[in-house]
């Protein structure tokens, strides 16, 4: 069993990543990172970079963590995370939700939405903690 | 100079003036996004021509051209890639400064050089393209022949990795050019009616640029994401006016003059001038390959240098030596204007509010790019999904708006998949688009020569110009293998193999 975390370089991945740790950590499991990228503009701000990447591994690593970052070029993003999820017999997939306005989603789909409804095992979704849209 | 002047009144009015933010604000913009360059813009800004004034419309095509040599030098720096093929040198210093915290500097020196070449390479191109056309002008057809025969085999040769791939896109322009019925009977035409007026220029720019790049992107839609190195505003201090001035001097004396020559554009001067700086760096040569400002300074400086010295001959003889040159040429052709020292007594309004807009489009680089380089940056974000649809789209219209038949957009279509076949079996596009723009001129002077001379041959080489002119192709052509053959001496290099062989060298 492994807990995942789908995350993205910005204040709601963080948050994400936090509270895995958090589950991994009372739970005595490895964590799995995901950072998933289209891959289909030149720069993609939640794609973190590798300084990014190597600070969050140190950090899950001094806090004892059995922890992997990845970091997948893929075609649809929430897929890729329920794969991961089922690979690795997840026990929690933790994800970052946000608000989206109604033409928003109408336009861009839901990642949250799907990811709630469509993964196997049981989902935890945290908010930013400075409440950030 | 009163020309001059009256040519600045006239750029300073507001049509042309709004045709001037707009193309030095897309030309930014092209500039910034790796794969999309100006030759593509102007090539899907042709159409345009239709319902444009011309002096509005070279106003534009010459402010995409002077605006992408300036945001190719911002992506090159945040990034590490080059956004167009004349920033790859500036990518080797001026990411490095980028990544210890100078991007500010790299961005100020590049814009602020560019804008001191650019002007002073604009003084020299109003200086000198009149009298250029003065001399050319008591030229005869034969001259006109070599010279243009001279374009054609210094794009093709000098450039490239490989010549033979160079003279397969030759021939393949040179044989799409000749489609048609201007010399009276059928050629290529399979006998399709459709065909006996020639493929026209805008089908086949739009599809070897845009379609072929767009079809490129889509087989490699997925990269793994760059990362852009935050920066604020541009700004030096006295510390890197004192040492970017000299390179800016520089590199506009590498570029102007490689500019004029039909030795390929900025690749050559930008290259040339990293080298020049690198050896004269001094006390700071240590910093080269860590971030070394004049590395920056220097070849951004060459590249303004040479796209205002491209436009020499380009408006003084006809002849174009880059892809845009190219590109542009077509478009005045569109316009029943024929380039060359005639160009200058025809319609000298024309010309001189061109050279006048060309200090315009400059300054609004300066101002458009010195504050907001990070807000350009943001460009890169955008989806290549969007962005190619869009260009798709627009390549789709003006293809279609040619004659209005469904014809040339089957046209466009297979010169598309012809430019994506270039791009992946690595055969350069310049040669392939000079030769279909250059071959059927060449044909015409060729012909005028042999009407004059009453089909005597000999005529070709019966003036002094034509004969030098063929003594340079000739070395053009022997020299690199000649000095092949000297021992103990090595062969000049191709440009790509020094260029990749300094990057190693900066990398480790």
């Amino acid at each position: 069993m492994t807990v995942v975390v789908g995350w993205t370089a910005d204040a709601r991945g963080r948050a994400a990543l936090e509270r895995g740790a958090h589950e991994a950590r009372a739970h005595g499991e490895p964590l799995l990172v995901v950072n998933a990228t289209t891959g289909t503009s030149t720069v993609d701000d939640r794609f973190a970079g590798e300084q990014d990447v190597a600070d969050v591994q140190t950090l899950l690593d001094s806090l004892g963590i059995e922890a992997e970052v990845r970091q997948p070029v893929v075609r649809d993003v929430t897929d890729a995370l329920l794969d991961i999820a089922e690979e690795v017999d997840a026990s929690v997939l933790v994800i970052g939700i946000r608000h989206r306005s109604p033409v928003g989603k109408l336009l861009m789909g839901s990642t949250a939405q799907k990811i709630l409804l469509d993964a196997r095992c049981a989902v935890l979704a945290v908010k930013a903690a400075d409440g950030s849209r | 100079m009163d020309a001059l002047l009256t040519g600045l009144g006239l750029a300073l009015q507001p049509e042309n003036l709004v045709y001037a933010v707009v193309g030095v604000l897309l030309g930014t913009a092209v500039g910034v996004l790796p794969g999309i360059g100006p030759a593509m813009t102007v090539a899907l800004l042709l159409p345009v021509t239709y319902n444009v004034s011309p002096s509005a419309a070279l106003i534009m095509f010459a402010g995409i051209y002077y605006g992408g040599m300036y945001g190719g030098s911002t992506t090159s720096i945040l990034l590490n890639t080059p956004g167009e093929s004349s920033s790859v040198i500036t990518a080797l210093e001026g990411n490095k400064m980028a990544k210890t915290g100078r991007a500010a500097q790299a961005l100020a020196t590049a814009a602020i050089g560019s804008f001191v070449a650019g002007t002073i390479s604009t003084v020299l191109l109003v200086a000198l393209a009149p009298t250029v056309a003065e001399w050319v002008v008591v030229l005869g057809a034969p001259s006109y022949f070599a010279m243009m025969l001279l374009a054609l085999v210094a794009v093709t040769s000098v450039l490239g990795s490989s010549k033979l791939r160079g003279f397969i896109a030759l021939a393949l322009g040179l044989a799409i050019g000749l489609v048609g019925t201007t010399t009276g009977q059928a050629r290529l035409t399979f006998g399709n009616p459709l065909l006996a007026d020639g493929i026209d220029i805008v089908v086949v720019a739009v599809a070897i640029f845009a379609v072929g790049e767009a079809l490129w992107v889509a087989a490699h839609l997925r990269r793994r994401p760059l990362e852009v190195i935050p920066v604020g505003r541009p700004w030096m201090d006295r510390e890197d006016w004192g040492r970017s001035w000299k390179p800016w001097l520089r590199g506009t004396a590498y570029g102007f003059p490689f500019g004029a020559l039909p030795a390929g554009g900025a690749e050559m001067p930008t290259f040339l001038s990293y080298i020049t700086e690198r050896r004269l760096a001094g006390k700071h040569r240590a910093e080269f390959g860590k971030g070394a400002i004049e590395g920056v300074a220097g070849p951004e400086a060459a590249n303004n240098a040479s796209a205002a010295g491209t436009l020499v001959p380009l408006l003084a003889i006809g002849l174009p030596t880059t892809a845009t040159a190219a590109v542009i040429l077509a478009a005045m052709q569109g316009y029943g204007l024929q380039p060359g020292p005639q160009l200058f007594e025809a319609e000298p309004e024309l010309v001189w509010t061109l050279l006048a807009s060309l200090f315009v489009a400059n300054t609004l680089l300066l101002v458009i790019n010195l504050p907001m380089a990070p807000l350009w940056a943001k460009l890169l974000r955008l989806p290549r999904p969007y962005l190619y649809a869009g260009i798709l789209f627009f390549a789709v219209l003006g293809a279609y708006s040619v004659n209005f038949q469904w014809f040339d957009v089957a046209l466009l279509g297979l010169f598309g998949v012809l430019g994506f076949a270039m791009r992946r079996f690595g055969l350069p596009v310049l040669p392939l688009i000079v030769g279909v723009i250059l071959g059927p001129r060449l044909e015409e002077q060729l012909g005028q020569a042999l009407q004059l001379s009453r089909g005597d041959v000999s005529a070709l080489w019966s003036e002094p110009v034509a004969v030098i002119v063929y003594a340079v192709i000739v070395a053009l052509l022997l020299g690199p293998l000649v000095l092949r053959l000297i021992p103990g001496r090595q062969g000049p290099e191709r440009l790509e193999d020094e260029v990749e062989s300094l990057e190693e060298e900066v990398r480790s």
